[in-house]
């Protein structure tokens, strides 16, 4: 197939992937779904798990996401994540670091701060990491 | 007169004042150009993100949610007042506090009730000695790491979307400074609650197509605005944290000239007084001769 499908992955940090691929697969929130060129206009919420990039049948590269968009245009498919992450780019010690610090901090707060829910997701989206890293 | 010895001390506290100055002015200058690489890698996220919900706000158009139509009321208004959290930066926090203070007048010449957020240290400080009677709550950023503001913006952004909902507030408004480049930094406000869709955001072109929701086009509206609430604080804090540093360092770089003239201007005093103290010590030693 000669058409590529524009990617791109932005977190509101920074832009992480952007580039032609053949097929990515995202955890929309009603259930995971793929992308191939062409693809009719879509646009849906994420859950957190993991976005797939593969090029042919081979998977080149491996997001961890926390919620978000996905957006399909005529023009490609861009996923605004509110935190990502590459899967080669962490490792399982330094996560459980960040989930240890994120409690601490959780600890601190009181009962009806606002902010709780702040350290709560990110908790979760930790969590979710290292279990998509174990696997 | 002062003495020689006043005028080699005063030399001497000049320059390390200078010094200090000079170091601060590099480090502010190294800390500008990482705030500036933050700003910029945070800006594809912002424009798509802004896109995207301009082509939905544009879809639904009236009666969609309270977060972007408002309560109906303006009654209560939020002001958020973003600054630094350290001072010696020039007019950078007076400039934004002297705009809150404006906007608080204005406010309160229209009749509304007005509350007060501040962001960083010094904006409190400044608008304490006169309405310290509106404060509301305050957010420190003195424990932000290497720009990574992510986890303040969202819990500002959490702040605000859980008391508008409460009906704390009727509007939210933003002060901060803007960052148009090294130069030049633009106290700004900024309408945060209900949020203003973005204009002039490239209309996105489906060829005649229907974009499918899923799960539908309010539930995917209701999810984006807290985030793009939350965005454009984040964009905030690191423009405000790059005009930060912009600004030190343009004060700092003038605080190094100004030592620089001062010490020009104390080392000609010294040489003359020392001159002096020379010529009188001869004029002594000759009127001592002459006399024998």
């Amino acid at each position: 197939m000669a058409d590529k499908l524009h990617f791109s992955l932005v977190s509101p940090a920074r832009e992480l992937f952007a580039g032609a691929v053949d097929h990515v697969i995202a955890p929309g929130t009603e259930g995971e779904f793929g992308v191939l060129v062409n693809h009719a206009p879509f646009m849906t919420t994420l859950k957190n798990g993991v976005v797939r990039v593969l090029e042919g049948d081979v998977v080149r590269h491996r997001f961890y996401v926390r919620g978000g968009f996905a957006d399909v245009t005529p023009a490609g498919l861009t996923i605004l994540a509110e935190e990502a992450r590459s899967l080669s780019d962490v490792n399982a010690q330094e996560i459980d670091v960040e989930i240890e610090a994120a409690r601490l901090k959780l600890l601190e707060l009181d009962k009806d701060d606002t902010r709780r829910v702040v350290f709560e997701h990110q908790i979760s989206y930790l969590e979710g990491l290292r279990n998509a890293l174990a696997n | 007169m002062p003495s020689l010895k006043d005028l080699k001390n005063r030399i001497g506290s000049v320059k390390s004042t200078q010094k200090i100055t000079k170091a601060m002015q590099l480090v502010a200058a190294a800390k500008l150009k990482r705030a500036q690489d933050a700003a910029t890698a945070a800006r594809p996220y912002a424009e798509r993100l802004a896109a995207v919900l301009a082509n939905l706000a544009a879809t639904t158009g009236q009666g969609g949610p309270k977060l972007l139509s408002g309560n109906g009321n303006d009654q209560t208004h939020l002001i958020v007042v973003m600054t630094a959290e350290r001072g010696l930066a020039g007019g950078f926090n007076a400039y934004v506090a002297k705009l809150a203070r404006l906007k608080i007048q204005q406010l309160q010449a229209e009749g509304k009730t007005v509350k007060l957020l501040t962001i960083g240290k010094k904006g409190r400080e400044v608008l304490a000695r006169e309405h310290s009677g509106l404060f509301v709550g305050h957010v420190s950023l003195s424990d932000v790491k290497s720009n990574n503001f992510t986890d303040a913006a969202l819990s500002v952004g959490q702040m605000l979307t859980q008391g508008f909902e409460k009906g704390e507030f009727d509007v939210a408004t933003l002060i901060y400074s803007q960052f148009k480049n090294v130069l030049s930094q633009v106290p700004t406000a900024q309408q945060l609650i209900p949020a203003k869709a973005p204009e002039g955001a490239p209309v996105i072109d489906l060829g005649g197509a229907q974009y499918l929701y899923e799960p539908s086009e309010e539930a995917i509206l209701e999810a984006l605005l807290p985030r793009y609430i939350n965005t454009q604080i984040l964009s905030a804090m690191l423009e405000s944290s790059a005009g930060e540093q912009a600004s030190r360092m343009t004060a700092m770089d003038n605080a190094t000239r100004n030592a620089k003239d001062l010490i020009k201007a104390l080392n000609l005093k010294y040489n003359r007084a020392r001159q002096a103290q020379i010529t009188k010590e001869l004029i002594e030693i000759i009127s001592g001769a002459e006399a024998l």
